[in-house]
This record gives structure tokens, sequence and C-alpha cells, in this order.
């Protein structure tokens, strides 16, 4: 365990460096917002990001064994689910619930 | 002077905003209390006072950043190394970023505190939460940001507060985030109706995981996915008939 004083620092540190990956676009990019290249990412990288954040769950996951079964069927459910109700929390909560059910039953 | 009944129906249309920016952010509380609490409980294993969990929770405001942190502190790390890995690891809110310059109609300490907050789940609701008229899209966009770090820091704090002492099995909780993409994808594409973005970065995803980067798949996948829109962009461009007004025959 190191002093109060390195702590203090090592959040510093790691507050500016995860602030400038944050802020570093806006400073950048802002006399150019409305150029047609972001225009065309800020339309187009939303859906990306959010497909890619979901197959960010397998990366964990031997994909040529069976143990992603369970992250897929559970996303397949949470999918299922929202398509059906229209409601984020009846989808979410039914999705995780379903996951919780089968780690904690040991199944995966 | 504003009237009696303006100033209520002031304070109504806030209480209802503040209830649908609770109601759009509840999955990720959810997510990050649990979470925050897993960091917190890592945190509290190395000895320092829960009171640093909350700092971190504060101004770091990164999950898998204050999990690094929690690995570099144990090995008593170089702030240099720190930095690099930090930033290096956070890269990919650069994106983020990308594809909403232009769209923080807030100025000041609120947009400056946006930009801050700016972690995967509050870039996700911000991009594909559709707002109801009376809900005012800056304050909106600040209080979803506000909220989420709330509850990370409540998560942060109560993780260390309590350390071992937790003994409730929340195994499997943390899948409450995939789920939330997963439910804000199909948003996104209510919104986009178009298949291709999504195609194509489900085809990107998968393979970067298979063949190339476990560890660095989400950054590989979205510089690779960045590349490809820019080329399908040039694309058209270069061929203004792509492009044509619907009019125009096809």
């Amino acid at each position: 365990m190191e002093s109060a004083g390195y702590l203090f620092t090592v959040i510093a540190v790691m507050t500016a460096a995860t602030f400038l990956t944050r802020v570093l676009p806006f400073v950048l990019l802002y006399k150019v917002a409305d150029h047609h290249i972001l225009v065309f990412l800020g339309k187009y990288l939303p859906p990306v990001m959010m497909v890619l954040l979901v197959v960010y769950t397998f990366k964990n996951e031997d994909l040529a064994s069976t143990g992603f079964l369970p992250e897929l069927g559970c996303l397949a459910l949470t999918a299922a689910l929202h398509l059906l109700f229209k409601h984020p929390l009846v989808s979410i909560l039914g999705g995780t619930g379903a996951y919780m059910a089968l780690v904690q039953m040991g199944m995966s | 002077m504003p009237s009696k009944e303006s100033t209520r129906a002031n304070t109504s249309a806030k209480t209802s905003a503040n209830r649908f920016v609770f109601q759009a952010s509840l999955p990720v509380m959810f997510g990050y209390i649990p979470l925050g609490m897993a960091f917190g409980v890592l945190f509290s294993d190395l000895g320092y006072h829960w009171f640093f969990a909350t700092l971190m929770g504060l101004f770091i405001f990164a999950g898998a950043g204050q999990f690094l942190a929690v690995g570099l502190l144990a090995n008593s790390a170089g702030l240099t190394e720190m930095f690099i890995t930090t930033f290096l690891l956070n890269s990919r809110h650069m994106f983020y970023g990308i594809s909403l310059v232009g769209k923080i109609p807030n100025k000041g300490v609120k947009r400056v505190y946006q930009i801050f907050g700016l972690t995967d789940e509050t870039y996700s609701l911000l991009t594909s939460t559709r707002l109801p008229k009376w809900v005012d899209p800056a304050e909106f966009q600040f209080k979803v940001t506000l909220f989420n770090q709330i509850y990370w820091v409540i998560g942060c704090t109560l993780g260390a507060w309590l350390g071992g002492q937790i003994t409730f099995s929340t195994a499997g909780i943390e899948f409450v985030l995939p789920a939330l993409f997963m439910a804000l994808a199909i948003e996104q594409y209510k919104n986009l109706n178009k298949p291709a973005p999504f195609i194509l970065a489900l085809a990107i995803g998968v393979l970067t995981l298979l063949f190339i980067s476990r560890d660095q798949m989400l950054l590989i996948s979205i510089l690779l996915s960045m590349s490809v829109l820019l080329m399908i962009h040039a694309g058209k461009r270069w061929n203004p008939q792509a492009t044509s007004s619907p009019s125009s025959p096809s």
C-alpha cells in the first residue's frame, strides 16, 4: 500500500487520461462539426457502436465451444421481449434475470 | 414575473422530465450499481480508505479504467505507464465524441460535464432514446449523464465500504449492460430503418473476435467499421448517381 499522496496523483493522472479521450474530438473537430463526413458518421456510427458493444459480450467466451450459448440465448430472449413488449425494462430485466438464473445454476 | 400557475406547470414539467430520465436510465442503474460495487470490493482489498473509491468514481468515471487502476495500484505502476494504458484503454471514447460533435446543445459547465461523463452507456442512451416533445434534449442529455454518474459513484462507494461483507449472489447481473445495448440496438434500428450498418458491424465484430483479437476487439472493430463507413461515404460522393434524389429514375 502506497501513501495517500501517491493515490491522489494516480487519480489525477487517470482522470486526465480518461477526460482526454472524451474531449479530444470536441476540441479538434468543433469547427468542422457540420462537415459532410462528420454528419455521415454521426448518423451511422451510433448503430455500429451499439452492435459492436453487443458483440463485445462474447470477448471472454470460447466461440469454438458451446460456452457462448447462454449469452447468445439471453441476448435473443432480450431482443424477442423487446420486440414483443416494446418496453426496455421488460426486455433488459427479462434477459438479465434469465442469464442470472443460468449462471447461478452453474450453466455458464 | 411568472404567474403561480406557470411556475407550477414548470415544476411539474420538470418532475415528469426527471421521471422520464430516471426511467430511461434505470437499466444503467441496474448495471452500474453492482458493477461499481464489484470495483469497490476489489479496491478495498488494496487496503485504502473507502473514500478513495468514491473519488475515483467521481473523477475518473470509467468502468474498465477503474478496474485497470486496481491492477496498476497493486503493482505500484509508474505514472507514465498509468497515463498511457488508461488513455489507450479508453481511446474508444474518441469515436463517441466524433459522432456527437455538434449534437450537444448545452454550453459552458454543463457541456464540459457531459463530455467528461461520456461513458459507453451514456453515449448509448443519448443516441438511442427517442424523446417525447415535452422533454428538452439539452436537459435530457445533461441529466442522463448526471444520473448515470450518481449510480456509478453509489456503487463504487458501497462496494469499497462494505468490502468483503457482501454475501448475496449477484453473479450474472453484469449481463444487464449487454442486454441494454441489445435493446438500444433495436431502438437504433427502428430509428434508422436501414439494415446495412447493423449487418456491417455484426460481421466486423464477430470476425475481429474470431480472427484478430479478443482483448482489443472493441477498438479494432470500431476502427475497421469506421474505415468501411468512410469508404462507403467516399464512394457515394464520387458516384453522384448513388445519392441522387428519389425523384430521379433509378
